[in-house]
């Protein structure tokens, strides 16, 4: 009886075994063809000296990766992708939790604050790093005009204020924003805090929901201000999702490219001031042609990133662990 | 009396906070709208108003016929039909090619399962700048280099919106399904006719952000394309800032009406958008 039974299990788990691959071929054939097979021959490439314009390709060993590593200009994608990273990824999810924290409370026109907020992430990076790009400039920019007025109101008030004394303390000279390489991190930052601002809000706004109201009215009763069941209540337990989003904003950070691209007309940046890792493995293999060694750099920033991701999963393990 | 004061003083201290709270908060939307502003108002000016050195907010008379002279200027017609064929035959692709794949992770026991759903899941954690290489030199060996299919096959099956819709059809009760399959209801049909209905919410989500993606996308479409007749939206934009160069009226009617479909779509279906992202927590 149970023989029969699973004997008739086994010729059912066929049946469905074909029926299930049926379903899945679509999903078989395009990732085994663009997923799959591609993350293993980059590996193998990545050991040769590869040109799409010869037919014969060398084994090189570990050439590529040794070369990589010494090459500065690499070192500079690596030191640019990190100074992009401490200085976005902070202050984006920083003014991400409190437009979310403000806008948690009980207001008006709470819709469409959260939709203005939230506008820039859906723009195309393209046409918006275009905007930037003419905002940026040197004389005509918006961003120079308006630190102009501002540096007249302030030195009026200061002169005001002073019977006179202090004229002119701030002596605005426009900078040339996309020429002068040493704004080139702070001006990448400026526009990923700008798009992802409004993201983060909205991640958090869904955390924020899930704290029980009950315990800012206990701890109101008990005469906490705002201030103090911000750092007590909101910020412990909004903690999970504060780390979810820096290792996906990190993990973002590291794949800047496109900004890059537009805000410089295909170039990285003066000086290779805005050289990303992306932006090496881009100009290796499509400017360059040297498949083998882009494939190696796209190695690297891969483990870079899977470092990242192995952080994340360990700590969202240990989440669903505690919370069960 | 005193009771009254200290009332009157809390009061005030409330509105005082509630306003300035206002005061932030539209200021704070107000600079995030700002570059919008700039790009709208730039847009329909007159070339000499672009030059001027101080802040302009409006033109004196709207040059509406900039966006003429910008859609001319390059073949951005060609671009959006691009645009939109490409856009929409991803969308619709990955919903009916992911649906299938969820489903059978989501309602079926088979050989393999486990093994074959972290394989697709591992994808999820190699960046797609790992693929681009060797992608680029299949499509060279298929002679795709320049076609729809280069910019439309590789992109019609994706984790993510697999993963999603199983979430999704798990959460809908296994009961119902072996009802129906003692019902003599294939399972096919149920995916179709019981499954698919239930899951709109999930459906739109992942088809929105499908189509979003995949309009907004630029380096594969960049390094995919040589003729000017395959460009998309992204790709046209890049090539006409070297055609105009600083003509910045016309390169901001360019920019707004490129991204014009995305931000209407967004307006229509901003529940749909904030809820999916609320939900998933996905990263574009």
């Amino acid at each position: 009886m149970k023989g029969g039974c699973r004997m008739m299990r086994t010729k059912k788990y066929w049946k469905d075994t074909l029926e299930a691959y049926l379903y899945l071929l679509p999903a078989f054939l395009v990732l085994g063809m663009f997923s799959f097979y591609p993350v293993v021959k980059s590996v193998y490439m990545s050991f040769f000296d590869w040109s799409l314009l010869r037919e014969n390709q060398y084994f090189v060993g570990l050439e590529n990766y040794e070369k990589i590593v010494s090459d500065p200009v690499f070192r500079t994608a690596i030191v640019n992708t990190l100074r992009y990273v401490v200085g976005y990824v902070p202050i984006s999810i920083g003014l991400g939790l409190l437009v979310a924290v403000l806008l948690n409370s009980k207001i008006r026109f709470r819709g469409p604050l959260r939709v203005a907020y939230f506008l820039p992430w859906v723009t195309s990076s393209v046409a918006i790093s275009m905007v930037w790009r003419w905002i940026y400039n040197q004389h005509y920019g918006l961003l120079n005009m308006m630190l102009t007025g501002l540096a007249g109101v302030v030195n009026a008030v200061v002169a005001f204020v002073t019977f006179g004394n202090l004229t002119n303390v701030w002596q605005f000279s426009s900078p040339n924003w996309l020429m002068d390489p040493r704004w080139t991190i702070v001006n990448l930052v400026i526009i990923a805090v700008w798009q992802s601002l409004g993201y983060n809000m909205i991640i958090f706004l869904a955390g924020l929901q899930n704290i029980p109201q009950d315990i800012y009215e206990a701890a109101e009763v008990d005469g906490a201000s705002p201030w103090q069941s911000f750092w007590k209540i909101t910020f412990p337990l909004i903690s999970p999702t504060t780390f979810f989003i820096s290792i996906i904003s990190i993990i973002g950070a590291f794949k800047l490219f496109t900004e890059v691209y537009v805000l410089y007309t295909g170039r990285p940046g003066p000086v290779n001031s805005g050289m990303t890792i992306v932006y090496y493995v881009y100009r290796n293999a499509f400017e360059r042609y040297r498949m083998g060694y882009a494939s190696a750099a796209a190695y690297i920033l891969f483990a870079i990133i899977f470092i990242f991701t192995l952080v994340q999963m360990r700590a969202s393990k240990r989440r669903i662990h505690y919370g069960s | 009396m005193l009771a009254e004061q200290q009332m009157w003083r809390y009061r005030l201290h409330k509105v005082f906070t509630k306003g300035i709270l206002y005061v932030g908060l539209l200021a704070g939307a107000a600079l995030m709208m700002l570059p919008f502003v700039w790009m709208l108002t730039s847009s329909i000016k007159a070339p000499e108003e672009i030059t001027l050195r101080t802040i302009q907010w409006l033109p004196k008379a709207a040059q509406w016929q900039n966006y003429k002279i910008a859609w001319e200027a390059a073949p951005f017609n060609v671009y959006f039909k691009n645009s939109f064929l490409i856009a929409i035959t991803v969308m619709g692709l990955d919903v009916v090619f992911s649906s299938l794949a969820a489903y059978a992770f989501a309602k079926l026991n088979f050989f393999g399962k486990n093994f074959l759903f972290l394989l697709f899941l591992g994808t999820m954690m190699i960046p797609g700048e790992v693929m681009l290489i060797p992608n680029y030199i299949t499509m060279v060996n298929l002679g795709w280099v320049d076609t729809y299919a280069a910019l439309i096959v590789p992109w019609t099956v994706s984790v993510f919106s697999i993963f999603l819709l199983r979430q999704f059809f798990l959460s809908i009760p296994h009961e119902l399904f072996e009802a129906a399959v003692l019902d003599g209801c294939s399972r096919f049909k149920y995916l179709i006719q019981i499954m698919v209905p239930l899951s709109k919410p999930a459906l739109v989500t992942v088809a929105l952000f499908k189509f979003i993606g995949s309009w907004n996308s630029f380096l594969w479409v960049l390094i995919m394309t040589n003729t000017p007749t395959m460009r998309t939206i992204p790709v046209g934009l890049t090539y006409f800032v070297s055609d105009v160069g600083s003509y910045y009226n016309y390169l901001m009617a360019a920019s707004t009406f490129a991204m014009a479909p995305i931000l209407l779509l967004f307006l229509l279906l901003q529940k749909q958008f904030i809820q999916g992202i609320a939900r998933t927590g996905l990263k574009g």
